[in-house]
């Protein structure tokens, strides 16, 4: 069985993000860099599928599209339990609408005829959604997002979809087919320190975006700022006692609750 | 200009959400058809144009049926642009449609400016405005951005579409339901809430006491939920309960749109967090930057006097 798993690296959602000089998206200066986090159920739920096959030996890759900086996360999912990475080197990436990550992931993936596809269900620095069900799409498969559950029986998946409300819409599909995962779809596990050792020895083969596909862009970022300030609250800055104190009051004078 | 404003249809309602669609068409001034994948007997009720696919022929959920159908209306309207709601239904669907029409998708748009429309990013900390690049688009928009206050009337002049696509590569199997809920947070006056900001599991006690002193009831984010530190049945938020109390307590919750969505009707927002940008604070009453479980004791202790 030929399982891929695509992974993105994002910064650190807790930083400050600042504008880079054309004003399309952030400048990278400063951020810390991690793995998206719908990105981790996808990785552990590629694992698990693998660590099932048992005697049958899978193949599991793991592909991130970016620039060097992406080798990173791309250590930490063969750490994990990957077999061997595929870095497609794109020191642009950032600037690419969906369609042309995806594009480039499906340049490759079509020579390797994968079986099963695992994404995140979105990134949680663009948020679009986009690139798994694009890829899908290119690739003739079938496709079934926001999955919280995953099995695979005799060539067909079951997934389950989360709906509003946490109702889950049952799904059956044939391979070969994409995954977009769902936050809680696993427990995603944590590197163990031999794991990280053995990883080291794992391959990462080292692609060039431009020889793989060369789509334009459909979308184009045209400015990338702060929201304008919505919030009308009052802030507190301080001491928890003073702090407390203080919300204390707003709250015996602003609500009913402690009244009574 | 012209839209076509795809409605949806969710296990027997169509959602409220779709009255936003008219907003937002409205808003890009734009002519409107619509395209239902839904029952005969429910219809939105607007003057215009609208596709019918039978709901019991395309499945629940089948998205190659559905986009099939939503293409035969695109070639019978040439329509500029496809709109969605950024829903279940929208996000799985819209990536479809756009790919068979080679054209640009906007996600969860909460704004128009001149042809362009803005969204956000970074976990709600940032926007973007976003040109699509080609002659049509593909867009899905935030629920809630674009609130509908008109009166919603009229009988659509209905024209049936039958499905051509057999999307036998996937087979909707039906539904499971939430499992049930031992507490009913929609009914509770004071909800204290955990983010991922309160570190362990070790400090979900501290925040349940903080509630039981309000005499309010535990809620969480979801990644504590999916960590196994508080029960499923206290989420907030779009894949949990929607609440409304007089008084909403976010301790290290940063505000992400669908943790909004649950709670951003309630009477009188504390969020505590250490981070002053937290979009949280778009719909906080009151901001305490703070380091979350010390203030959370402090004022635990000064309720207790
Ligand atoms: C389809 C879909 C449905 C979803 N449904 C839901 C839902 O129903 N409910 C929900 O909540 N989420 C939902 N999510 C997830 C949502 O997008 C966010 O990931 C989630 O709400 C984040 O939870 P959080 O704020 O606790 O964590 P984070 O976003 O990680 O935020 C933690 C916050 O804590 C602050 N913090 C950290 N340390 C401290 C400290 N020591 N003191 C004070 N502050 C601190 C940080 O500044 C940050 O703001 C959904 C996502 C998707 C895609």
């Amino acid at each position: 069985m030929k399982i891929l798993v695509c992974i993105k690296q994002i910064p650190d959602m807790a930083s400050k993000f600042k504008p880079n000089a054309a004003n399309t998206w952030f400048t990278e200066t400063d951020l810390a860099f991690r793995m998206n986090e719908y990105d981790e159920y996808a990785v552990e739920e590629a694992i698990k599928l693998k660590e099932k096959q048992g005697a049958d030996p899978s193949d599991l890759v793991v592909l991130s599209v970016g620039p060097a900086r992406v080798v990173e996360a791309l250590k930490k999912a063969l750490a994990m339990g990957c077999d061997r990475g595929v870095h497609i080197h794109d020191d642009e990436s950032n600037l690419k609408d969906p369609w042309q990550i995806a594009s480039l992931i499906a340049a490759y993936a079509k020579k390797e005829n994968f079986d099963i596809i695992f994404t995140g269900m979105q990134s949680q620095d663009r948020g679009s959604g986009q690139v798994g069900v694009t890829l899908a799409g290119d690739l003739g498969c079938s496709c079934v997002t926001t999955a919280i559950n995953f099995s695979l029986e005799a060539g067909v998946v079951t997934a389950k979809r989360e709906l509003e409300g946490g109702a889950k819409g049952v799904v059956k599909l044939k391979l070969p087919a994409v995954v977009t995962c769902q936050l809680g779809l696993n427990t995603p596990r944590y590197p163990t320190l031999p794991n990280i050792m053995k990883a080291r020895k794992k391959e990462i083969a080292v692609l060039k975006a431009a020889e793989l596909s060369a789509e334009g862009p459909r979308a184009v970022t045209e400015k990338f700022y702060h929201p304008v300030k919505k919030g009308t609250g009052l802030v507190l800055e301080g001491e928890p006692a003073a702090l407390a104190v203080k919300v204390l009051e707003l709250i015996k004078e602003k609500t009913t609750v402690l009244r009574g | 200009m012209k839209t076509l404003l795809v409605f949806e249809y969710r296990r027997g309602k169509l959602t409220e959400a779709n009255l936003e669609l008219f907003s937002f068409a409205a808003a890009l001034g734009a002519q409107t058809a619509g395209v239902l994948i839904g029952a005969e007997t429910l219809l939105p009720a607007y003057p215009g144009k609208l596709y019918l696919g039978d709901i019991v022929k395309c499945k629940d959920y089948n998205p190659e049926v559905h986009a099939d159908i939503i293409m035969q209306a695109a070639q019978k309207e040439d329509p500029d642009y496809i709109v969605f709601i950024h829903s279940s239904y929208g996000w799985d669907l819209a990536p479809r449609v756009a790919a068979r029409l080679k054209a640009a998708q906007v996600s969860e748009i909460t704004g128009v400016s001149e042809g362009k429309f803005e969204t956000g990013c970074c976990n709600g900390k940032m926007r973007r405005l976003v040109r699509p690049a080609t002659t049509k688009a593909v867009l899905t928009i935030q629920e809630g951005a674009f609130c509908f206050t008109g009166e919603a009337e009229g009988t659509p002049a209905v024209e049936k579409l039958e499905p051509s696509a057999d999307g036998a590569g996937l087979e909707f199997a039906g539904y499971e339901e939430p499992e049930k809920r031992e507490v009913d947070l929609a009914k509770a006056e004071v909800i204290v809430s955990a983010g991922r900001g309160i570190g362990k599991k070790e400090n979900v006690p501290a925040i349940a006491e903080l509630a039981k002193s309000l005499k309010g009831e535990l809620g969480a984010s979801r990644p504590v939920v999916d960590a196994g530190w508080v029960d499923h049945n206290r989420q907030v938020g779009a894949t949990g309960q929607i609440v409304s109390p007089k008084l909403y307590v976010a301790c290290g919750i940063s505000g992400a749109i669908q943790h909004l969505t649950g709670m951003r009707n309630s009477e009188f927002i504390v969020a505590v967090n250490k981070d002053k940008e937290a979009p949280i604070s778009e719909v906080a009453d009151v901001m305490v930057i703070a380091d979350v479980m010390p203030f959370v004791a402090a004022l635990t202790e000064k309720l207790k006097q």
